[in-house]
């Protein structure tokens, strides 16, 4: 790695590591936008290539109780609770999964059929109100500062576990992006019947992109309940949270590799300082402008905060092409 | 006398691509004209100029001396211009009979619809048999058929044509053309727009040669079939 | 048989009703042209609570509240349609649910903002029938009725109707409505108006039963679109028979088991149908 790299890497480096500095409500801000990026990005695995699922909270739900059931009542460490978790939400997501791609349930019903999953997730959550305290949630058992039960009250400390985890995410998006499974993928969501014409096995792109997917969010999730030190189904799981990650990544833009975290700066962010400027006065005033704006970003800036900025910096660089045909018409 | 329809110094694209060229064209009333070329030439980007599908660049048109061009496709309709367009563009879920009823929406179409669709059915027996089933199960013939008495519902002043023998069978390309000449007896007026160029001079009465998006050549049909170009270029002669 | 659990069955047909009733509005406008309004039980929820400003607070008579609120939902389907989806009609159509999903949350958080997050409960008491020793709900006898009409007439408006027909057709090639004489803009327009008048009518009905919150349409909204599917898009026979599929799943379930374990059923029921019948109970391929 020579000089010129290792300057280039400097400024992002000193942003990330700007929060070991700050005072505890911007650590607590950082944590959650680190988590929720890598929620997003994880997401945006599956959204890029039109998988779009509206039930990822599923996922996010599974990763928070099933490791927190674990340490409860088994003792079971975190560490090894959350890979467990982990695999049981890719579980999941073959067993619906699979039968969906080989019957190529695409497009909307794809998506309602994620909703559905969602939805059950959450309700057995709830229904299992003696094991998970349903509605009114759980905690972990909580012993104090332990990296055994990955128990960090000190937000440096749990900031670095996030953002180890974060890296890991971005590092799985690289992978996929410079890999030949980006191809595949795309060729799939272009037109799946024309992909698998040319050779592409369709289903295991699938089930492999979606496999990874589900198992980061997972991984979110089980951070974010670590973090919080409290679960709750609405929180963690079902409709709401399903469209919060939707809603954010598309903000972020999904197509690149930093959009989704972008989308966790802004949605956070807005919601913050929507927050103190509104205080308890007018509670959901804040949500309300938050929804206005996504729908202005789905109609103005579908490729998110990331698409526009690349839009605008190809425009300063290139002049508009003239004469050559963009699409040429059947006759 | 003022033809039925007049372009004048047509120009039209999709976004930077041009597609025609100042094309300048007349039909007279009860006239069959037919534009010829090969694929790309502009042909279709032509009927969808006219039918309002697609917005020109410079230049207008009119018919019976009103000026259409900054009007939408509805209301071209109801001007009196009906399009066949390429490909048939059935509505595929719809039965026979829905997809005419369609082709009468306009309330001065509606009012005659039942004395319509006899004289449609008059003229497509097969469309008469099978009235109650779906488009989109037809064959290409039949589809071809159902596209052009869809348009016929609203008993235009001028029936725009786009390729009506594109993809069919060539027994049923002469049934087409049969089709057009019966229409014509009928009192249409057609502009009729084909690759095939030795079929449609035989029933049409003038054609223009549209080439790379400007008229070639124009005159009545006989003598572009004795032309040594169009001999040569179209006709494999 | 067990009288509760008779009881139980013909409550859930009722709920079907009320579930069918709920349907119709969204199938025609998920159904019939084919537009994503991921907001259709937001739009519900904003009538209901019209409905129950206007009676309790302004002290509107119901019947006329039932009026305005139909209306308002009316006007609430037209803006959708003007101010979000016209802009990005030609789009990809997850990008329909992604910004009508943006307006869920808007319409989700402006009645929080206005109304506070309790549950609202209009207060009309509408008489209990016995019936051979059996109760039954009279407002979901009404929703019952109500929704088997509002299907017969909408199902011969499409049928028979130069509109019906044509907002048939549109959804099929949407590009060529202009060359039959179709304004296709005032299509979308009137589809709108009705399926939001729709909304609005089931919201009537609703309101009788239910308390509003902000939050209702959580509870109804996905069950919703999982009916118009599993009875075929655009099949309002369709949308009916699955709607007491799904009741019936529902309060037999609730009926053994407990409510959320029931809806779990009904849900995993929708999606193994999916898998075996992507088209939907009426549904054609």
């Amino acid at each position: 790695m020579n000089a010129q790299r290792l300057i280039a890497y400097l400024p992002p480096a000193a942003i990330l590591a700007l929060p070991f500095f700050l005072p505890n409500y911007y650590q607590h801000l950082a944590v959650q936008i680190v988590i929720w990026s890598l929620v997003y990005t994880s997401w945006s695995l599956m959204g890029r290539f039109r998988l779009t699922s509206l039930g990822h909270g599923a996922f996010l739900g599974v990763g928070a109780y099933v490791p927190t059931l674990l340490w409860n009542n088994w003792n079971v460490s975190p560490w090894l609770g959350i890979p467990a978790a982990m695999a049981l939400a890719v579980t999941l997501a073959m067993v619906v999964g699979y039968p969906c791609f080989r019957l190529k349930v695409v497009g909307h019903y794809f998506a309602l059929v994620t909703l559905a999953l969602g939805q059950v997730v959450l309700l057995v959550i709830v229904a299992a109100r003696d094991v998970t305290g349903g509605s009114l949630g759980m905690t972990p058992r909580i012993v104090g500062h332990s990296w055994y039960a990955l128990q960090l009250p000190d937000k440096s400390e749990f900031y670095a576990v996030a953002l180890a985890a974060w890296l890991i995410g971005i590092a799985i998006w690289f992978r996929v992006d410079r890999g030949m499974e980006r191809a595949a993928l795309e060729a799939i969501g272009e037109d799946e019947d024309a992909a698998a014409a040319i050779g592409i096995d369709v289903l295991r792109e699938k089930l492999k992109i979606t496999a990874l997917s589900t198992a980061l969010t997972a991984l979110g999730g089980a951070l974010y309940a670590q973090y919080l030190m409290y679960l709750n189904p609405d929180i963690m799981s079902g409709v709401g949270v399903s469209f919060q990650i939707v809603f954010a990544s598309i903000a972020g833009g999904m197509y690149s590799t930093l959009g989704p975290t972008v989308g966790a700066v802004f949605t956070i962010g807005l919601n913050e300082g929507l927050r103190v400027l509104f205080g308890t006065h007018f509670i959901g005033a804040a949500n309300t402008i938050y929804g206005a704006l996504l729908v202005v970003f789905i109609i103005f800036m579908p490729r998110g905060i990331v698409g526009l900025f690349e839009k605008l910096r190809t425009r300063v660089q290139t002049p508009p092409p003239s004469g050559a045909p963009d699409t040429q018409p059947a006759e | 006398m003022s033809a039925l329809l007049t372009l004048d110094g047509v120009s039209a694209g999709y976004g930077s691509f041009a597609a025609l060229f100042e094309v300048s064209l007349k039909v007279e009333a009860g006239e069959a004209v037919g534009v010829v070329g090969p694929n790309g030439a502009g042909k279709t980007t032509l009927m969808r100029v006219i039918s309002g599908l697609l917005r020109l660049s410079a230049g207008s048109f009119a018919l019976e001396g009103r000026r259409l061009e900054q009007l939408p496709a509805y209301r071209i309709v109801e001007a009196g211009i009906a399009h066949v367009p390429e490909n048939r563009r059935l509505f595929g879920r719809l039965t026979v009979e829905e997809n005419l009823r369609m082709g009468a929406f306009l309330a001065a179409a509606r009012r005659h619809f039942s004395e319509r669709i006899q004289w449609v059915y008059e003229l497509f027996p097969r469309l008469k048999e099978r009235s109650g089933q779906l488009a989109g199960t037809l064959s290409g013939g039949e589809q071809q058929m159902c596209a052009i008495g869809r348009a016929l519902m609203s008993e235009p002043k001028l029936l725009l044509m786009d390729e009506p023998s594109a993809g069919l069978a060539p027994l049923v390309v002469e049934q087409v053309f049969e089709l057009v000449k019966r229409i014509r007896q009928e009192g249409f007026t057609v502009l009729i727009v084909e690759q095939n160029v030795g079929q449609v001079l035989e029933v049409v009465d003038r054609a223009y040669l549209l080439e790379a998006g400007r008229i070639k050549l124009a005159g009545p049909a006989a003598e572009l079939k004795h032309n040594d170009f169009i001999r040569s270029s179209y006709l494999g002669l | 048989m067990d009288i509760y659990l008779l009881e139980a069955i013909i409550n859930g047909l009722l709920l079907g009703g009320v579930l069918a009733l709920l349907s119709l509005g969204l199938n025609l406008i998920f159904g019939v042209i084919d537009v994503v309004w991921i907001v259709y039980a937001e739009i519900v929820m904003s009538a209901m609570y019209a409905v129950y400003w206007l009676h309790n607070y302004y002290g509107w008579p119901l019947f006329l509240a039932f009026a305005a609120a139909i209306m308002i939902a009316a006007l609430i389907g037209v803006l959708v349609h003007v101010l979000v989806i016209e802009p990005i009609l030609g789009s990809a159509p997850i990008n329909q649910l992604l910004a009508t999903g943006g307006l869920l949350f808007f319409l989700q958080s402006l009645a929080t903002l206005l109304f506070g997050t309790e549950f609202r409960n209009l207060g009309v008491r509408l008489p209990v029938l016995e019936l051979a020793g059996l109760y039954i709900s009279f407002s979901r006898l009404i929703a019952f009725v109500v929704a088997l009409i509002g299907a017969v007439i909408l199902y011969l408006f499409l049928a028979r109707t130069y509109l019906g027909t044509a907002i048939r057709a549109i959804s099929q090639d949407r590009e060529i409505m202009g060359l039959m004489g179709v304004n296709e803009r005032r299509v979308y327009v009137i589809t709108s108006a009705i399926g939001g008048g729709l909304a609005g009518l089931a919201a009537c009905l609703l309101v009788l039963q239910y308390d509003v919150h902000p939050f209702i349409g959580l509870t109804f909204g996905p069950i919703t679109f999982m009916i118009c599917v599993l009875g075929g898009l655009g099949n309002m026979i369709g949308g009916f028979i699955a709607a007491f599929i799904m009741s019936q799943i529902i309060a037999i379930g609730g009926f053994f088991f407990s409510a959320e374990i029931a809806e779990v059923l009904a849900f995993v029921f929708f999606i193994v149908m999916i898998l075996i019948r992507p088209q939907g109970i009426l549904g054609k391929k």
